[in-house]
């Protein structure tokens, strides 16, 4: 009945200082299944759940590889998230190619950010309906990025975003103090306990998981099922949910801005 | 022929300056040919860094023309580049690299080109022109240190280009380096290093007639980028040889 | 192009070989940059690892070799991120002539010899000339020693004439010692009478355990 007049167009104001359409591609980001990435002073693990839109497909790759030293997670629309990642690999081509050197991940971050900005300017353009954790690799050390379809970017020690995300954050901010000292083993249990929290009850295989890794002496790479599984059994991560209660935390969103996160 | 009329005007500019079929214009003849050009740059690896050395002579064809060219120049905060060849393409060339190092400075995110990424920059710009059929008519010395790690390389003015422990162009190449091979070392301290350049530079002082007594030292190590005033070396032309060219080979010339 | 010159190509020199053997393949090559008579540097590597089972030893104008091996690289890069595998030494070798034909009219001016193993793990040679014409062989060298070495390959490796029908395997019978060992001589042999040629060998062997590489000292002078 009241239909909301400011959305027709990206680059409509609402009266309130709000672009919908920007919002609601943040949305789309909410919607796709998580992506959980976290580092410690020297490696970056990042981690998806796998969901099939049906019984009879396979799941759709989260995590792509785009350079030795940088990959990234992506949740929201699949498709945008390729199209970026085409975009990433290029740039990197692009740069040790004139350079000789490995793109600094802050960088093609800021290249990032700035091509999701346009489309939230344009009237003939839509947002990217995907968010991008960017893991990487650097002199400066390892890095973690989050990539907001608004343009903005924030460096993170630790991030989830996806569908659900919000238990596997909650499960991060409780540890993420030791998180810089961690080993790469212990990056990547924490991850698939991050990754548990978000299934809320379900079985957790490695079917339903994707583990990738970059780090001092270890370009990115999907760490292989049979590894994933080991871990997950090892932990006994698969069964039992532990107190999966805790019915999302203080929910710091409600008060920042949308376009904040 | 259109193009030898030209002439007239070609000499107005450049004496001696003969247009033919393959340079038919005065702006042709500056593609094919350097005007005002600097001679041999000398680098080594030293214990602490990197040192380059030039003469400031600059010139235009054989007539000394220009007597304080700088041809070592620092670039950002870990490089140093020394040039030979056409003097107005490599204060081109600083012009590209100041637009490069402030853009990578306008990052702001601790990130800095280092001597290894400006030398495979300038190689693409080298070799990109060339493949214009425009070249810059330079031979470039890139030394620096980052990270602790020392480099010295060379871009040619065709896009041939590699690293070595002593580099020199031109002359230096016939002449110094095979000092430099007989006597450098890796771990030379400063003081060896300078001497070892100013051999080198004396040898082509007395050899090659573009050369003059007026050079610059470049150091750079992890403190950062030294470039000396300029200063003359003590020559001595007493040497028999000198006064007496074609002793020892009676009759022949 | 009236306005090409010959100023735009230099001839670095250098001398390229690569030998097949059933499981195995040496390429090698020196380590000599120069021009004229000039020396630029005793130790610059012609060979360039592009997979995990193939490399390529150009020699020729240097400033040429060096676009070729980074603009392969970068190719192949994208391959692995589209296929999600390393390519095939015999589809590098097609990649390889296409992109040399690419610049025909204005040539990369590189002699290139691309080694390795194929997809049944046998080893395989390349030869190519600047422009892009290419065949399989057994064994193969380029460069400006290639002239000095090519007769003493055909004489000791004895391949089977390619007219004989049906075609036989060029794969040579040596062994993968015997291989690196007679590469050394021609090697040897070679930097006595190419001023080209010289100063260190670079060896890379390819066989089914990976790449192994290594180096031998040649005559300075």
């Amino acid at each position: 009945m009241f239909r909301n007049q400011y959305d027709t167009d990206v680059t409509t104001w609402s009266p309130a200082g709000r672009l919908f359409q920007v919002e609601y591609a943040m949305e789309a980001v909410k919607q796709g299944s998580a992506a959980i990435g976290l580092r410690s002073a020297t490696h970056v693990v990042l981690a998806t759940v796998n969901k099939a839109t049906s019984e009879l497909s396979s799941h759709q790759k989260k995590i792509f590889k785009v350079d030795d030293h940088i990959g990234v997670a992506i949740a929201g629309l699949t498709a945008d998230g390729r199209v970026l990642s085409r975009y990433l690999r290029n740039e990197c081509i692009n740069h040790s190619f004139v350079y000789e050197s490995p793109l600094p991940v802050a960088r093609l971050v800021v290249q990032l950010a700035d091509k999701a900005q346009v489309c939230t300017q344009r009237s003939w353009k839509r947002p990217y309906g995907v968010g991008l954790l960017v893991a990487g690799l650097d002199e400066n050390g390892a890095h973690l990025y989050y990539n907001c379809p608004s343009g903005n970017y924030f460096e993170y020690q630790a991030f989830a975003i996806g569908s659900r995300s919000q238990a596997a954050k909650t499960y991060l901010e409780r540890r993420f103090d030791n998180f810089e000292k961690y080993s790469r083993e212990e990056l990547i249990k924490d991850g698939i306990f991050a990754v548990k929290e978000t299934l809320q009850g379900e079985k957790l295989t490695n079917s339903i998981c994707t583990v990738a890794i970059v780090g001092v002496g270890e370009p990115f790479h999907i760490i292989d099922p049979q590894t994933v599984q080991q871990v997950i059994e090892s932990f006994d991560i698969g069964e039992e949910a532990p107190a999966a209660v805790e019915e999302g935390g203080p929910a710091p969103e409600a008060e920042a801005a949308p376009m904040d996160i | 022929m259109e193009w030898a009329k030209d002439n007239i005007r070609a000499n107005a500019i450049a004496p001696g300056l003969i247009l033919t079929p393959l340079a038919k214009t005065v702006s042709d003849f500056h593609r094919w040919n350097p005007y005002v050009t600097g001679t041999s740059v000398l680098g080594l690896k030293y214990k602490d860094g990197i040192i380059l050395a030039a003469d400031m002579g600059g010139s235009y064809g054989s007539t000394l023309r220009y007597k304080s060219v700088e041809r070592l120049k620092p670039i950002g905060k870990h490089t140093i580049l020394g040039a030979s060849g056409e003097i107005s393409d490599f204060q081109e060339i600083l012009r590209y690299l100041d637009e490069l190092i402030i853009y990578d400075l306008m990052w702001d995110d601790g990130n800095s080109l280092g001597p290894k990424e400006v030398h495979s920059y300038l190689n693409r710009v080298m070799y990109n022109r060339r493949n214009k059929f425009n070249p810059l008519w330079n031979s470039l010395v890139v030394g620096g240190v980052k990270n602790g790690q020392k480099y010295l390389g060379m871009v040619g003015m065709i896009g041939t280009h590699y690293e070595d422990n002593h580099v020199a162009t031109g002359f230096g190449n016939h002449l110094a380096r095979p000092i430099m091979r007989a006597e450098w070392h890796e771990d030379m301290s400063f003081e060896d290093a300078v001497k070892l350049l100013e051999k080198c530079l004396l040898v082509l002082l007395y050899r090659d007639r573009s050369a003059i007594n007026k050079f610059q030292i470049a150091k750079i190590t992890k403190d950062g980028v030294t470039i000396s005033e300029p200063y003359a070396l003590k020559t001595f032309w007493g040497f028999s040889a000198f006064q007496n060219p074609s002793k020892g080979a009676e009759g022949s010339w | 192009m009236a306005l090409r010159g010959d100023w735009v190509y230099e001839n670095n020199g250098g001398t390229c070989v690569a030998i097949a053997g059933l499981d195995y393949c040496v390429v090698a090559a020196d380590t000599r940059l120069s021009v004229g008579y000039s020396i630029h540097t005793r130790d610059y590597s012609k060979i360039c690892k592009l997979a995990d089972k193939c490399v390529l030893a150009s020699s020729g104008f240097q400033g040429d070799m060096k676009a070729l091996q980074k603009n392969l690289a970068a190719k192949h890069l994208i391959y692995q991120h589209q296929h999600n595998k390393q390519m095939s030494c015999p589809a590098m070798a097609r990649l390889l002539s296409n992109t040399l034909y690419y610049k025909r009219f204005f040539p990369y001016y590189t002699f290139n010899i691309l080694g390795g193993l194929d997809s049944e793990g046998k080893g395989c040679v390349y030869t190519y000339d600047a422009v892009g014409s290419y065949e399989r062989v057994g064994y193969s060298c380029q460069g400006t020693g290639g002239a000095l070495i090519m007769p003493v390959l055909d004489n000791q490796l004895k391949s089977p004439s390619p007219l004989l029908l049906p075609t036989r395997d060029a794969v040579t019978p040596l062994s993968e010692s015997e291989a690196v060992d007679l590469v050394k001589d021609v090697f040897a042999s070679a930097t006595e009478r190419d001023i080209y040629t010289g100063d260190k060998l670079e060896i890379i062997v390819v066989n089914a355990a990976g790449i192994r590489q290594e180096f031998l000292d040649l005559r300075k002078d």
